[in-house]
């Protein structure tokens, strides 16, 4: 047992590692192609030379970040197939499929698109380039779509049979998947969040051009423009992680219970705006599960149920199996005790199905195939031994989304504020003090963003599959030594090669500042790629 | 020597077109070279380091058919605690 828990915890860590990784570019790419979309589309209305050279610095900036991500994707797959291939074979092609999509969207929208962007300048007539740069935005969102398809599916699995014959989910409903209101809520929030990143990255790289009192025109303009863009993405990802907020509660209501530490649930629930967590804090025990709370009356009800008097399960209340009602009676749901048995049962059954099929005999084939049936919904629960199994890490799950959310709040009130200051206070943008929060604003975005996926994943503990297969029934039967040895490959590789990445970035934005006031023409005519 | 007649298509056809395309892209690259060559040793790293020495396929390597694969993962999953 202990060496299977070191084999799922490397696991673990290894792809929490290249994910976060490969999450470092992607945000930066959906958001920046937009970003300089818009741009692009006001130099084909203005035709200023101003505009261009604008456009082809953040240009610039968009190729770096995006040869800095490629193939940092690819490295997932393989793990799938290496490190987690209980998981890959089980969920069959309803994993396969988008992650297939995605690869080829990826590699032939964009590398078409892509390669027009940078160099058909001077060889494909404006309004064919201005749509190069638009369709490079809609494939990076639209691979990012397939993406978030199979995650979701993750969270909340749908359209789909299990075939006990193939051991594979089948996929029988293909718009059940990708229409499945958890993907399209997580589509829209991962690439909503990108927009923010990116136009924070936009205002970041504009102060530090302020700051050196250098190219002043090309940063304030630069500001306006992605000012705008964080401002709507960060309304719209309020929106779409609200519709998020609503699915967690209807399909993973545990995981919306560890994001605010409730152990006890109840009608009229507050939500913690700011809190410490009391570590010591049992399940089972009657301690406060807070050392320090500043809560928001109604705001978890309102959120989870879009009803302030909606009840809000918590920890016990989803273990124990109890729901009050509207009218404010305590019924009973399934107990996690009997979902244990449930599940135990869908194990029994598929090894009855095991032993008719390897007897050849088809009558019990079908008796055990339709038990299975009945209780597949609970097939991932058979494989614990108590209740304390379900529930996921409360504090890693409860700090990550309150930190995803404090910064998010702060990072609107920053957008605010430097659209606000652009247009009416522009004075405001020689202080230092703006300036270096805006500078500072770029790591606090990056960090959110990241939040978000720990709270996501973290946050589906004890499962891989909600329900139908814990994280630690997913791993192939490798040394703990092997995916260790990977691990730290992995580390040192792609350190490496994200610090000559960096440099390359820093180096081109360093120069640039250093760039005295110069004529447009000649500034366009000297756009490095 | 012999002209090209004037209905047989030249040799800038679209295929034509894009390599040039793409080639004279690459040629006038320069901060794009450099992001190309780690572009390039991380393609190497990844598909015939990692993938080749690191990463097999464990069902695809260690079984010849799906019927195979298939009774691995059922056992693995019924004996995983």
């Amino acid at each position: 047992m202990n060496d299977l828990m070191s084999v799922v915890d490397w696991s673990r860590a290894q792809f929490a590692l290249t994910a976060m990784y490969h999450w470092l570019f992607v945000p930066l790419t959906l958001g920046l192609s937009v970003i300089v979309g818009i741009m692009e589309t006001i130099y084909f209305k203005t035709r200023s030379e101003k505009w261009l050279v604008i456009t082809k610095f953040w240009m610039t900036l968009f190729g770096i970040n995006f040869a800095m991500g490629v193939a940092t994707g690819i490295i997932l797959e393989f793990e799938f197939g290496t490190n987690w291939s209980n998981y890959s074979w089980f969920v069959g092609d309803i994993f396969g499929a988008p992650l297939a999509i995605e690869g080829l969207l990826a590699f032939f929208m964009e590398a078409t698109f892509v390669a027009i962007m940078f160099f058909g300048w001077k060889k494909v007539s404006p309004g064919f380039h201005l749509a190069s740069t638009w369709l490079t935005a809609l494939g990076a969102s639209i691979s990012a779509l397939w993406i978030l398809v199979a995650n979701a599916w993750m969270q909340y699995p749908v359209g789909m049979e299990f075939d006990p014959a193939q051991m594979r989910n089948v996929m029988d409903d293909f718009w059940a998947v990708a229409f499945s209101p958890v993907a399209i809520h997580k589509f829209l929030h991962a690439v909503f969040d990108g927009w923010v990143l990116a136009a924070v990255f936009v205002i970041g790289v504009s102060a530090w051009f302020l700051l050196k009192n250098t190219r002043r025109d090309l940063a304030l303009k630069s500001i306006k423009v992605s000012g705008w863009v964080g401002i709507v993405g960060m309304i719209l990802t309020l929106w779409s992680g609200d519709g998020s907020a609503v699915d967690v509660a209807r399909v993973q209501p545990m995981k919306l219970a560890a994001m605010e530490g409730l152990y006890d649930g109840g009608r009229d629930q507050e939500i913690v705006g700011i809190g410490i967590l009391d570590p010591s804090k049992e399940r089972t025990d009657d301690k406060d599960p807070y050392l320090f709370k500043i809560a928001i009356p109604y705001g978890l009800s309102f959120l989870a149920t879009h009803d302030i008097h909606g009840f809000v399960p918590g920890i016990n209340d989803l273990i124990d199996g109890r729901e009050i009602t509207a009218d404010g009676d305590t019924v009973k749901t399934v107990s996690y005790a009997e979902r244990i048995a449930m599940g135990k049962q869908a194990h029994e059954a598929l090894r009855a199905f095991d032993r008719a099929m390897t007897a050849g005999d088809e009558e019990a084939m079908e008796s055990a195939r339709a038990d299975l049936k009945a209780s597949y919904p609970y097939f991932g629960y058979g494989y614990l031994d108590s209740v304390d199994e379900a529930v996921p890490p409360v504090g890693m799950t409860f700090y990550s989304f309150h930190i995803m959310v404090i910064f998010g709040g702060y990072l609107f009130l920053f957008l605010i504020l430097a659209v606000y200051a652009v247009y009416r206070r522009p004075l405001w943008w020689n202080h230092k003090s703006l300036l270096w929060t805006s500078i500072l604003s770029v790591a606090v975005v990056w960090i959110c963003s990241q939040a978000g996926w720990v709270t996501a994943e973290v946050g589906r503990q004890p499962w891989i599959i909600e329900g139908l297969m814990p994280t630690r029934a997913a791993v192939s039967a490798v040394s703990t030594g092997s995916v260790q040895l990977t691990f730290w490959m992995f580390a040192v590789v792609f350190t490496c090669l994200l610090a000559a990445e960096a440099v390359i970035m820093i180096r081109f934005i360093g120069k640039e500042s250093n760039t005295t006031d110069i004529d447009d023409k000649q500034a366009v005519d000297n756009t490095e790629y | 020597m012999k002209e090209n007649h004037p209905d047989i298509p030249t040799m800038t056809s679209l295929p034509m077109r894009v390599f040039r395309f793409y080639r004279d892209g690459f040629r006038s690259m320069t901060i794009g070279r450099r992001l190309w060559l780690l572009i390039l040793i991380k393609l190497f790293i990844i598909f015939f380091i990692f993938k080749i020495f690191f990463f097999p396929d464990i069902l695809r390597r260690d079984y010849d058919n799906d019927r195979d694969r298939a009774a691995a993962v059922r056992s693995s999953l019924l004996d995983r605690r």
